[in-house]
């Protein structure tokens, strides 16, 4: 292979983009060496298995993610606005849909997501990590190398231009040859690996680990919509795994099941995939309605009303994500009946999400509401998630469909339940759990700026897309019609008030980190449950003692009983997990045979596969048992951080 | 932690390379053996069988109650049939209603034509 044919060559766009990345990287290869940072970031970063730890990285990566893929929105938007300038090419665009779907939600989305459930799960049920730690390591750099996989895409062999749902037979290797949709393939199906096992882990974590006493209906309900997110993963994601392993087998040797040559069936595809992808949309919004819940519990200042409704809701939620798969093809042609059956379970997902709805309000009915930032982003969620849904209902209904399907009507759909659901939550519970995981609050006052920035500008963005999309805008489009172009152009003004929002969002990250005061004592906002009762910072084994927990919202009974999580009568020494450069390792050895294996280099991939299998070898036969922190040690700890 | 871990898992490893060589004995019924095609399914689907089985005595807990060291997850298990019937059964639903598969490019559907006609009565 040619180099020229290895590097994506003559885009100006992609250029520069080459170029940026080997300026940022050089950056921070010479402050790293600079600032003698390099064994720092290999002990106290690459090798870690602190859920703490873990977490911070995922969200890190997964803002970065939300970068690029909101860099790959504005550029789409531009071209919109200036549909005659030939900023993209038919070509460029195809494949900047495609990363920017894939993007947000295989590698922000759910990140983002795992990294909050990571920071705050164990520290909600009392648990001192991860059931296993080694495994949440190695699932993190699963993502992490899977992200990184997907992203040099655009540099190195060209982007995949299927679509994020990468429908065959337009995504076989008959009419996608070369080696894009292969990123797509592989860097899928690292990172699956990864979350598959966060799934397990933390199913795992939350049924074992949870303090003494704590029931499963006392968890606080960000926990409980972890452990329903959990279940959806571990059913779902072997569908996707499957379907992306029959895909690769047909585009690099050449099998048929997709195809439409030699029997194959490209309607499976579609079907595997949305069997997978709609549970994949649950994924996605369950946390969020946990975190969500949780913030307005905490500054409505009242026990969340329905509790057990409101957990029998995710429950069925989760339950019926399974059953409603085809309503994402009903225009594929299928009869009659299949649609019925899809559109009615399609229809009844509303009745539970509308409880949950009604239960916010209640928890909200005659409060003393604290209008802080994390809340702002909550009361924003509701109504504006509810008209998602109320146009989800619409796409629901079979017949009509036929007239929204593909159209701009869905793009705006899935923008206010992913937008106004995911991208809220994270928000949100970046800024409300951001005092437990950095020892200082986010500004305030910048952060309500970057909420009204990004709230009016998502509404500007994708409420008129709805019009424009009943007046015929097919989505996946490069170039549109006059008719079209005041509506598009109001949407680019509002895409870039959402761009104007999120970078004031990250200045405010570095505005904090300088200014903020420093957190005196871990409950900084009055919190109900047991992670607000862990010091800040947060030591590495969490609690010198776990607290016995007897009911629900347990820190609030702590604080009324004045117990803290350090009783230094109960103190006793903790068994505490190794750090293991182990799962970096091992991935970036994946990393390197996917790599190959997307240019079907087989050899070379054979070559990594076996790496691979001599790492998973070493792991079996690793004693290492961890350590013990002694009881002088949890002391001399717990009195620094607590000022004693 | 006890050091009595540390013996080989033998039964993993066993398990491990039978789980292999069932997947390889696959992949020749598939590409290198003669045998007609609807052998060749019942094979790999007796193969499939055997391979569960395999996962279930050889890694999971299902001998672990015996031991008394744990539970069978019967829970667990029953999810995982019902969404393997979710999957097999929702597929055929879909992929076979209102749907032909023939080359012929005759798009009225045969199978489907009945049906439908009962729908418009
Ligand atoms: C009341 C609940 C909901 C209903 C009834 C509903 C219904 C639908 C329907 C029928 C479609 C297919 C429309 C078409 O292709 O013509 C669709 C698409 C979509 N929905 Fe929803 N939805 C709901 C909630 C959600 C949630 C909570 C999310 C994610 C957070 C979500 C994400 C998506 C996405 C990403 C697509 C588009 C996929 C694509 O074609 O690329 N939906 N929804
Ligand atoms: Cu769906």
């Amino acid at each position: 292979m040619k180099l020229d044919e290895f590097f994506v060559t003559g885009e100006p766009l992609i250029y520069g983009g080459m170029v940026s990345i080997v300026l940022v990287t050089s950056a921070a290869i010479f402050l790293l060496t600079y600032l003698k940072r390099w064994g720092w970031l290999w002990q106290e970063w690459l090798t870690t298995v602190d859920h703490k730890k873990i977490g911070i990285m995922y969200i890190l990566s997964a803002l970065a993610m939300l970068f690029r893929g909101g860099v790959d929105a504005l550029m789409m938007r531009i071209q919109l606005t200036f549909p005659n300038m030939n900023f993209l090419g038919a070509q460029h665009y195809d494949e900047i849909f495609t990363t920017h779907g894939t993007v947000m939600i295989i590698f922000m989305a759910m990140p983002f997501l795992i990294g909050l459930m990571n920071i705050v799960v164990p520290l909600q049920i009392g648990a001192r990590d991860f059931a296993f730690p080694f495994l949440n390591a190695l699932s993190f750099w699963s993502f992490f190398f899977g992200a990184m996989l997907f992203n040099v895409s655009f540099v190195i062999g060209g982007s995949p231009d299927a679509g994020w749902t990468s429908y065959t037979p337009l995504a076989g290797a008959a009419l996608s040859p070369g080696p894009g949709q292969n990123f797509y393939l592989l860097g899928l199906q690292l990172a699956g690996i990864g979350t598959l096992a966060t799934g397990i882990n933390l199913m795992v974590t939350i049924l074992k680990m949870r303090a003494p006493g704590m029931k499963l209906f006392q968890m606080p309900i960000f926990t409980w919509s972890t452990l329903v997110t959990t279940f959806i993963i571990i059913f779902a994601f072997p569908i996707l795994t499957v379907a992306l392993a029959l895909m690769t087998i047909d585009r690099i040797f050449g099998a048929q099941f997709f195809t439409l040559t030699g029997e194959g069936m490209p309607m499976m595809w579609a079907n595997l995939f949305w069997m997978w992808g709609h549970p994949e949309v649950y994924i996605v919004i369950l946390p969020a309605f946990g975190i969500f819940s949780e913030i307005i519990a905490t500054f409505a200042r009242k026990q969340l009303f329905g509790y057990k409704a409101m957990v029998w809701s995710m429950i069925l939620i989760a339950g019926l994500s399974f059953l409603v798969w085809v309503h994402h093809f009903f225009t594929m042609g299928a009869g009659a009946l299949v649609n019925s059956v899809f559109s009615v379970s399609t229809m009844l997902i509303a009745v539970p999400t509308g409880v949950k709805i009604f239960n916010w309000l209640a928890t909200l009915y005659k409060s003393r509401i604290q209008i802080t930032t994390a809340m702002l982003w909550a009361l924003a969620f509701i109504p504006s998630f509810v008209m998602g849904g109320v146009t989800g209902v619409m796409l629901g209904m079979a017949a009509a469909d036929y007239q929204f399907h593909n159209s701009y009507f869905l793009i705006a759909h899935f923008h206010y339940v992913l937008i106004a659901g995911t991208v809220f939550a994270c928000f949100a519970g970046l800024v409300y759990w951001y005092p437990k995981m950095f020892g200082h609050k986010m500004n305030e006052r910048i952060g309500k700026h970057s909420f009204w920035w990004f709230l009016i500008g998502f509404h500007v963005c994708f409420f008129p897309q709805h019009f424009v999309g009943l007046d015929g805008m097919p989505r996946r489009i490069f170039t549109i019609i006059p008719e079209w172009m005041p509506l598009n152009v109001i949407s680019t003004v509002g895409a870039f008030g959402m761009g104007v929002g999120f970078v004031i969002f990250v200045y405010n990250i570095y505005y904090s980190w300088k200014n903020s005061p420093r957190e005196t004592n871990g409950d900084a906002w009055d919190g109900r449950t047991l992670e607000w009762a862990t010091p800040t910072p947060v030591p590495f084994y969490n609690f010198a003692t776990v607290p016995k927990v007897s009911g629900l919202d347990a820190f609030l009974s702590m604080k009324k009983k004045g117990e803290t999580t350090f009783d230094e009568t109960k103190l006793e020494a903790i068994h505490m997990p190794s750090n293991t450069g182990r799962p970096f390792i091992m991935m970036g050895i994946l990393f390197f045979a996917s790599f190959a294996l997307v240019f079907e280099w087989i050899g070379l991939a054979a070559v990594g596969l076996i790496g691979t299998l001599i790492m998973m070898g070493i792991r079996s036969f690793d004693y290492d048992e961890g350590y013990y922190v002694e009881v002088d040690e949890i002391k001399k700890i717990e009195r620094t951080v607590r000022g004693l | 932690m006890e050091k009595n871990t540390k013996h080989l898992p033998v039964q993993h490893i066993i398990g491990f390379l039978l789980s292999i060589v069932l997947t390889l004995l696959a992949v020749w019924a598939a590409l290198g053996s003669d045998l007609p095609v609807k052998w060749i399914i019942i094979a790999i689907m007796v193969l499939a069988v055997i391979q569960a089985g395999i996962q279930l005595f050889m890694f999971m807990h299902m001998t672990e109650s015996a031991s008394g060291g744990g539970h069978v997850p019967w829970n667990m298990m029953f999810h995982g049939f019902v969404l393997a019937a979710i999957v097999v059964a929702g597929s055929l639903f879909t992929m076979s209603f209102g749907f032909t598969h023939d080359h012929d490019g005759d798009h009225s559907g045969h199978g489907s034509h009945q049906e439908e006609q009962q729908m418009h009565d």
